[in-house]
């Protein structure tokens, strides 16, 4: 055992996170949004366990929706990853392809992965709990529809912000859906959430989709006021990821940052 | 035929001039050599022409066409390969050609992915992943990709890099093939100037972004009383400094 080579491993990772302000951040951030995500839920059991009609349906179903936003945004974010990783993004963009096929090509990516991973889930949450996401019926299409665009919206948001800082924002690509995650209010109301939040959660389309996903499961309709407010949030969230990645794309060319990113 | 025009190119990277004043011309089935040490721009000056980065200032024109104007247009025409891209690791050599070979909507994609598998002696390998293949192999690889859609013209940045003796003459013989036959016009860079001085008749040498030497290798080397073209980009080294 050579104590200088120890401390040689530890300086690399030192030197790697103080350079890194993503890196550095992911080691609280973590923490954070499970402190955030578990603190709530606890106070939402604690105070209504027994009001709750249908624990199953609310937390299994919460969770496959939710896995439908953090899919569709992987769709987007990593696939975008796979192409820096090869060293490839400087084949693709020196190609005949435009910016606007390549988003669509990974919306495309996007759905199948989406479509994978709720056939797997709802069967399984069919076969080891007894539990049909369909239950919710056709109201579940315009949700399902709802968290794909918002998890576009951060796919792209994401994307851009990996195009700006490079390879070391990546941890992005899995952190930033997260982020909104205690805001979303997926297994708790968001009246769980101090005033705040509250105020802040009437900005995030997928709080109303869950929110959504609440009244339908209780009341059995489709409670228009946030479907529509899940719709109009996400087409300005679409609008605003996508204009900051054209802004993005076209510094990154005036900056030279296209052929040099995952280097 | 002008197949490419730079006008006054200017590349500026925060305060670093990376291209200074660049003009140059290339005529249908032409080859030009673009000579400098490293950091000289030779590298930003093709990723210009390829539209990866935009110039500060000046003109890139190809096939008579504005390149910012007409960029997919014009790219569709041209294709490049580089030793410092890589392709896919995960997918075999066959899936990668084929991804290019739609994204440059080529006739009979895997037909033609096949040709040019057997032409850079890879077919047999084509099912394989490309993380499997030696660098020479996946330059080769590279160099497919870049023949896949007959490009009319082709910018290499060091193609022969890693390329045992053999393939690497190969591939210069090929080139200049190419272009005595398709009329297909290269940009070629590369730091092997006896390869440089074979496959290229003129050559420009680029200096901290300016250049500094333009014309037909014999008549430079000629000008500056050298017997070869490495003497000759040494003697421009030298005097630069």
């Amino acid at each position: 055992m050579r104590i200088k080579r120890i401390w040689a491993v530890v300086l690399r990772q030192a030197y790697l996170y103080r350079r890194s302000l993503p890196r550095l951040l992911e080691v609280f951030y973590w923490p954070m949004v499970d402190l955030l995500l578990w603190g709530f839920v606890s106070l939402y059991l604690q105070r209504a366990s027994a009001d709750i009609p249908d624990f199953v349906i609310y937390f299994i179903g919460a969770l496959i929706l939710w896995d439908i936003l953090f899919r569709a945004q992987q769709g987007i974010s990593v696939s975008f990853l796979e192409d820096m990783w090869a060293r490839n993004l400087v084949n693709i963009f020196a190609s005949p392809l435009k910016i606007q096929e390549y988003i669509i090509g990974l919306l495309f990516i996007s759905i199948l992965k989406v479509t994978i991973a709720f056939v797997v889930m709802s069967s399984l949450a069919w076969l080891f709990y007894s539990f049909s996401i369909f239950k919710l019926g056709v109201s579940l299409i315009p949700l399902v529809l709802n968290l794909m665009a918002m998890g576009w919206a951060v796919g792209i948001f994401t994307m851009a912000l990996i195009l700006r800082f490079g390879q070391e924002a990546e941890v992005l690509a899995w952190a930033v859906a997260f982020l909104f995650m205690p805001f979303s209010a997926v297994f708790y109301p968001v009246d769980t959430l101090p005033p705040l939040l509250q105020k802040i959660a009437l900005f995030i389309p997928s709080a109303h989709v869950f929110e959504g996903m609440r009244i339908l499961i209780d009341k059995k309709v489709l409670s228009i006021k946030h479907l529509s407010m899940a719709s109009a949030l996400n087409l300005a969230f679409l609008s605003a990821s996508t204009l900051f990645f054209a802004k993005i794309y076209r510094t990154a060319r005036k900056r030279g940052i296209l052929p040099k990113i995952g280097e | 035929m002008e197949i490419l025009k730079v006008q006054g190119l200017k590349k500026v990277f925060n305060s670093v001039i990376a291209l200074d004043d660049l003009n140059l011309t290339l005529s249908r089935g032409e080859i030009l050599g673009i000579l400098g040490p490293n950091g000289a721009g030779k590298t930003t000056l093709i990723h210009c022409i390829l539209g990866l980065i935009e110039p500060t200032e000046g003109e890139i024109s190809i096939f008579g066409k504005d390149l910012t104007l007409h960029r997919s247009e014009v790219l569709k025409r041209i294709n490049f390969a580089s030793n410092y891209v890589s392709l896919p690791y995960s997918l075999t050599p066959f899936e990668n050609l084929m991804v290019f070979a739609h994204l440059y909507e080529v006739k009979n994609p895997a037909e033609r992915c096949h040709r040019m598998l057997r032409l850079f002696e890879l077919e047999h390998l084509c099912n394989r992943p490309t993380r499997r293949l030696s660098s020479g192999q996946i330059m080769r690889l590279n160099l497919a990709k870049a023949l896949l859609n007959k490009p009319e013209l082709l910018l290499l940045d060091e193609p022969t890099a890693g390329l045992d003796p053999e393939i690497a003459r190969k591939t210069r013989d090929l080139l200049l093939k190419l272009a005595r036959t398709e009329g297909i016009s290269v940009i070629y860079t590369s730091h092997n100037l006896k390869e440089m001085e074979e496959v290229s008749k003129r050559v420009l040498f680029l200096k901290k972004g300016k250049m500094v030497a333009e014309g037909m290798v014999n008549d430079l080397i000629r000008q500056y009383g050298t017997a070869s073209l490495e003497e000759f980009y040494f003697k421009v080294i030298g005097h630069e400094d």
